[in-house]
């Protein structure tokens, strides 16, 4: 049996790609869209949005419809394009800075809301594009270009975060583990509601170099070696916790999307059923 | 049939005139003197197989307009001051992705929260300047409850038409006040829908204007597929760092509206031929200033008024026809900076008998206020 390449969904000339030799942008992309041609997406029913760093460029590759929005803000400008169509197939790429650093606030209203759309975040730890500072989500301790003596604050658990805000679907996954992660997106674009998956992939460039992982297989060598299963996690020790992280399904609800919801209220209206 | 007047407030009449213009689609983050604005929409959109959607914050409010007009909405959001300000790097997204779309700002005091939530006209600039890039916008002001309605419509049309952002510059007294208006009917009032592509999906560009000087808008979904992006792009929406494609670009954000420029500016005036006193003002001030120019007639003094009905782009020709033959001109606003009167002494020069008449603290600007300038 063949399997879906994705080629379909890219533009012509822009390989190689943009993003520096060892980044995992490339691998998240390819996984996407053959997530993509196995659910059979029609290029012009599915709008990518994007917000800015390197994975938010993506929409330069797309061959489907897109809007490349501003850093943060992507997720709100998605809930626009549902809300008012909810036939489409809307795909919404951001970094750890654009999703829960900077617009931490849509992504959890977006959760709750439970609009239907599929975030996909690639969590490098770092914000690439603008030089590899520390972003909410860089672990206590690293290093990065303005945490040169290690990292003061805690990172967030992107996971966590869209499961207590309400999201249906929840998975976390990594560039190393690349057959999974086109799985783990299928289910999210499969599943009404709002579905995330996060995509735990190597900056070498700049989180890599100043966390002794300054080549790109080191960097997958990590996600290879503390990536585990929430079985394994759960046998570790507590201070071995630290260094490892689960990847996996971790949410797989089916609770009414926004839409179905605004139709219900729709149909209230319609019959004159205003509380005042 | 004899059709009823109605006892309407200005924000009703402007949701009223949104929805009439064809906009189906409503999202915003509640804030006074606009909120009654989104009661209104939170209760029509439902009935009119319309979307209202409560957002988190203005931010959020304004990219999901923009989000729900490239999916082929008539989208609008409505603020005051401080909602305004957080709006503006996605304002710059619409302007830059040449997305229709209405903001309504009814403007309130400031600095910052201000005198929460007393009239102004504070933001004339923001208005116009207050998105960072060299860029140009389309802003209308109402002075009455009918004008709320009309230029809620009119925004629409302009905004769909020119494919640009429209903000409708309201102000806490028109958008609070209430007077007789009747709706007018379906077909009435001019409505007008963007262009929409006629070539085959596979040759349509998105930024390629035809020859009247705007592009057509596909929306996602349809057969045709299209990128629209905040970064300077090509006419095939794809992102373009080549210097002669931006220069091209950004001259024709601007060049787009130049070209309707007379079509776009839109003034009133009253009894103006022979005055000698030319009152200017612009939304809720025009009301005093029109009370004032009555009384000083009626003391021998020849004043008339010249109502700005759109602020930006800025009624240069109009301004200058009706003032030349004026030895004095009096421009009333509720801001300190006199920032309509920096472009009215722009305009006729520094040799003009020019005059300031402002309040700034939250206070209606009266005849009597203006009277004592004309003694
Ligand atoms: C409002 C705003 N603030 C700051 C920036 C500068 N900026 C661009 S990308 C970026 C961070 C990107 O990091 P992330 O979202 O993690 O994506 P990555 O580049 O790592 O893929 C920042 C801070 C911006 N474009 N807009
Ligand atoms: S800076 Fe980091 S995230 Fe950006 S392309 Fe290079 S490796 Fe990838």
């Amino acid at each position: 049996m063949s399997h879906a390449t994705g080629v379909g969904y890219l533009k012509d000339g822009c390989l190689p790609h943009m993003w520096c030799p060892g980044c995992g942008n490339g691998i998240a992309l390819a996984s996407m869209l053959r997530a993509f041609e196995e659910l059979g997406y029609k290029k012009n029913e599915t709008v990518v949005v994007t917000g800015i760093g390197c994975w938010g460029k993506t929409d330069d590759y797309l061959l489907t419809n897109a809007l490349h929005t501003t850093h943060g803000r992507a997720l709100a400008f998605a809930s626009g394009v549902k809300a008012y169509n909810p036939k489409l197939n809307v795909v919404v790429l951001m970094g750890d800075g654009d999703s829960v650093t900077i617009g931490g606030n849509h992504f959890i209203h977006a959760a709750r809301r439970n609009i239907d759309v599929t975030a996909i975040v690639l969590n490098n730890y770092n914000y690439g594009m603008t030089g590899g500072q520390c972003s909410g989500t860089t672990p206590s301790e690293r290093y990065t270009s303005t945490t040169v003596y290690g990292n003061p604050e805690r990172g967030f658990d992107i996971c966590a975060l869209a499961e207590v805000a309400g999201a249906n679907y929840v998975a976390r996954g990594t560039v190393y583990h690349g057959w999974d992660l086109k799985e783990h997106m299928k289910e999210a674009l499969g599943n009404k509601g709002f579905s995330m998956v996060e995509v735990v992939s190597p900056c070498p460039t700049h989180y890599g170099r100043n966390n002794s992982m300054k080549q790109g297989v080191e960097m997958l060598k990590w996600l290879k070696e503390k990536a585990v299963s929430k079985e394994k996690y759960a046998q570790l020790t507590d201070p071995e916790k630290e260094a490892y992280f689960v990847i996996g399904k971790m949410v797989d609800k089916n609770e009414p999307d926004f839409s179905t919801r605004y139709e219900q209220i729709r149909a209230r209206a319609l019959e004159g059923g205003a509380k005042r | 049939m004899q059709r009823e007047a109605k006892l309407v407030q200005g924000n009703e009449a402007i949701a009223h005139g949104a929805i009439y213009a064809g906009a189906r689609f409503y999202a915003g983050y509640p804030i006074t003197p606009s909120s009654e604005i989104a009661e209104e929409c939170s209760r029509l959109m439902p009935k009119v197989d319309g979307v209202y959607l409560q957002m988190e914050d203005e931010i959020a409010s304004i990219a999901a307009i923009v989000g729900a007009s490239l999916a082929g909405a008539k989208s609008f959001t409505a603020t005051s001051g401080p909602g305004f300000s957080l709006m503006q790097e996605n304002l710059g997204l619409a302007v830059m992705g040449e997305v229709p779309c209405v903001v309504i700002n009814v403007q309130r005091s400031g600095p910052s929260t201000g005198l929460a939530t007393k009239p102004a006209q504070s933001d004339v600039m923001q208005i116009r300047w207050g998105r960072h890039g060299d860029q140009s916008i389309i802003a209308l002001t109402p002075a009455t409850v009918k004008e709320c309605f009309t230029l809620a419509v009119q925004a629409f049309n302009f905004a769909e038409r020119f494919r640009v952002p429209v903000i409708l510059a309201a102000d806490e007294i028109v958008a609070h006040m209430r007077e007789n208006i009747i709706f007018p009917d379906p077909g009435e009032v001019q409505v007008i829908d963007r262009k929409k592509p006629t070539v085959p999906p596979e040759q349509y560009k998105p930024f390629e204007p035809e020859s009247d000087g705007i592009a057509p808008l596909a929306a996602y979904g349809s057969d045709y597929v299209y990128h629209v992006t905040s970064s300077m792009h090509g006419l095939d929406g794809y992102s373009n760092n080549d210097p002669a494609n931006a220069q091209w670009r950004v001259a024709q954000l601007h060049r787009k509206l130049e070209r309707y420029r007379d079509e776009i500016v839109m003034t009133k005036s009253y009894d103006t031929d022979d005055a000698e006193v030319l009152l200017i003002a612009f939304g809720a001030t025009t009301r005093a200033a029109r009370a004032a120019a009555l009384e000083a007639r009626k003391n021998g003094i020849k004043a008339g008024v010249l109502q700005l009905i759109t602020l930006w782009p800025f009624a240069d020709k109009e301004i200058a026809a009706h003032g030349k033959g004026a030895k004095k001109i009096v421009v009333v606003e509720m801001n300190y900076s006199g920032q309509v009167t920096g472009e009215v002494r722009r305009i006729l020069g520094p040799e003009k008998d020019i005059t300031l008449v402002n309040k700034y603290n939250g206070q209606i600007i009266t005849p009597k206020d203006i009277l004592e300038v004309l003694k």
